[in-house]
């Protein structure tokens, strides 16, 4: 299995605070994956890193098993759109993308032309009056003409309408589905993630929570209830993840490494969103009380 | 060739969603031997969802014998889950449609009706059963 990217031991400083801390993580080749986390939990910097960008304090970043800081030859692999789709505001699309053919060696200006083309975009307008949804359309089809084999997007929805929102998701399924393009997108959106991913990173207060195939991560997590929990061990339960509790009754999500026969607890299945949810909340509980100096 | 409709509330996975409605079409005899399926890339695009949760559904059905692909060209209905009943189905119908007018006719609701239907089929089918047992064991 071809690796796409790979992170070890990979950290950030900013002055004397770590945006990104001890990251390890793997991404297989052909993955769509979703980059997950509260704002300031370092998914833009993990991005930036991986586009060469920003030189890692610590650890490795590799993409295709090259380090694209150091090794610029990597770059023409990758497709980046970084947040709020920054582009030239003045220039048409149609100049963008005759510009993306003089600064690439690889360039496909047909498919960008085509994309556009079929998406009603008008060619002779300054990008800048075209609207959110179109410009992020512009961007998605500059990086897709590149031909990369890893594109990366910076939260690319999350200042679209929800009809912008579908076509730009639209768009990016289609391609994806003819280039076999590796896709590594952050959002917080987590019912488009749900149908779009097949591969998830969650990340939190500068660390990875979880990460791993969608399908997998979700088999291994379930919802117990029952009465409340004295903090035992359950048969089959390998780690608690978020437990809350009323006086005679708990709910845990755990990670499961076999089957819970226990019959004081009943066993739900649980979706994408439950595990994401879960694993953001656990933290942000402990944070909170610790702040307030109140126990947990 | 159909199109996929995706049910965003239902629990029942992608992939699974989409095989159902295939083997749906071939039930009722709306996919034949012969019929492609629509291209991954196409079925992405359109329900925005990853290819590859197409693809799985497709490889499933392949297993399953149902469909082959064909590299290049498509998805290819291979055999149907029509049986012989599917001729009977329409006149079946007809009696059904004038049982349910009869039904509706002496008051009783749609859900008394489903009830019924359900009730009665759960039943011939225990009784159909037991029948089948008893003649296995003379």
């Amino acid at each position: 299995m071809e690796i796409a990217l790979e992170a070890e031991q990979l950290g950030k400083r900013y002055g004397k605070s770590w945006a990104l801390r001890d990251c390890s993580l793997r991404l297989p080749a052909g993955r769509i994956a979703a980059l997950v986390g509260p704002n300031g939990a370092g998914k833009s910097t993990l991005l930036h890193l991986a586009v060469g960008l920003l030189k890692p304090d610590a650890g490795t970043i590799r993409v295709f098993g090259q380090s694209p800081y150091d090794n610029p030859a990597v770059l023409p692999e990758i497709g980046f759109v970084a947040q709020d789709t920054p582009l030239y505001r003045d220039f048409t699309a149609a100049e963008l993308v005759h510009l993306g053919g003089r600064m690439n060696r690889r360039w496909d200006a047909a498919l960008a032309r085509d994309r556009l083309g079929q998406l009603g975009i008008p060619p002779r307008l300054p990008v800048g009056k075209l609207s959110g949804g179109q410009r992020a359309q512009v961007a998605l089809a500059l990086a897709l003409a590149k031909r990369p084999r890893l594109l990366l997007l910076d939260e690319p929805v999350a200042s679209l309408d929800p009809l912008a929102r579908r076509e730009f998701l639209q768009s990016l399924m289609g391609s994806v589905a003819e280039s076999e393009t590796t896709v590594l997108l952050s959002s917080h959106l987590l019912a488009d993630l749900e149908r779009t991913c097949d591969h998830l990173i969650v990340l939190n207060a500068a660390q990875v929570r979880l990460t791993g195939a969608v399908d997998d991560l979700v088999a291994a997590h379930r919802q117990l209830v029952g009465p409340r929990h004295d903090g035992r061990p359950v048969g089959g339960v390998a780690a608690v993840v978020r437990a809350s509790h009323t006086d005679r009754q708990s709910t845990l999500l755990v990670r499961v490494d076999g089957p819970v026969n226990d019959p004081a607890w009943t066993v739900h299945d649980v979706g994408l969103e439950d595990v994401v949810l879960a694993y953001l909340a656990d933290d942000a509980q402990q944070n909170r009380h610790s702040e307030w100096e109140v126990p947990a | 060739m159909i199109e996929f409709v995706l049910d965003g509330r239902s629990k029942v996975n992608t992939y699974v969603q989409l095989i159902q409605q295939v083997k749906q079409a071939l039930r009722v005899g709306l996919l034949t031997p012969g019929d492609q399926l629509p291209k991954v890339r196409d079925v992405a695009q359109s329900l925005a969802i990853n290819p590859n949760t197409v693809l799985k559904a497709y490889r499933e059905l392949e297993i399953e014998g149902l469909v082959e692909g064909r590299p290049g060209v498509g998805t290819f209905i291979r055999r149907t889950l029509a049986g012989p009943s599917l001729a009977n189905q329409a006149e079946l119908r007809e009696e059904l449609v004038a049982w349910v007018h009869r039904a509706r006719a002496a008051g009783l609701a749609p859900e008394d009706v489903t009830a019924l239907v359900e009730t009665t089929m759960r039943a011939a089918l225990a009784a159909e059963a037991s029948r089948g047992e008893t003649v296995r064991a003379e």
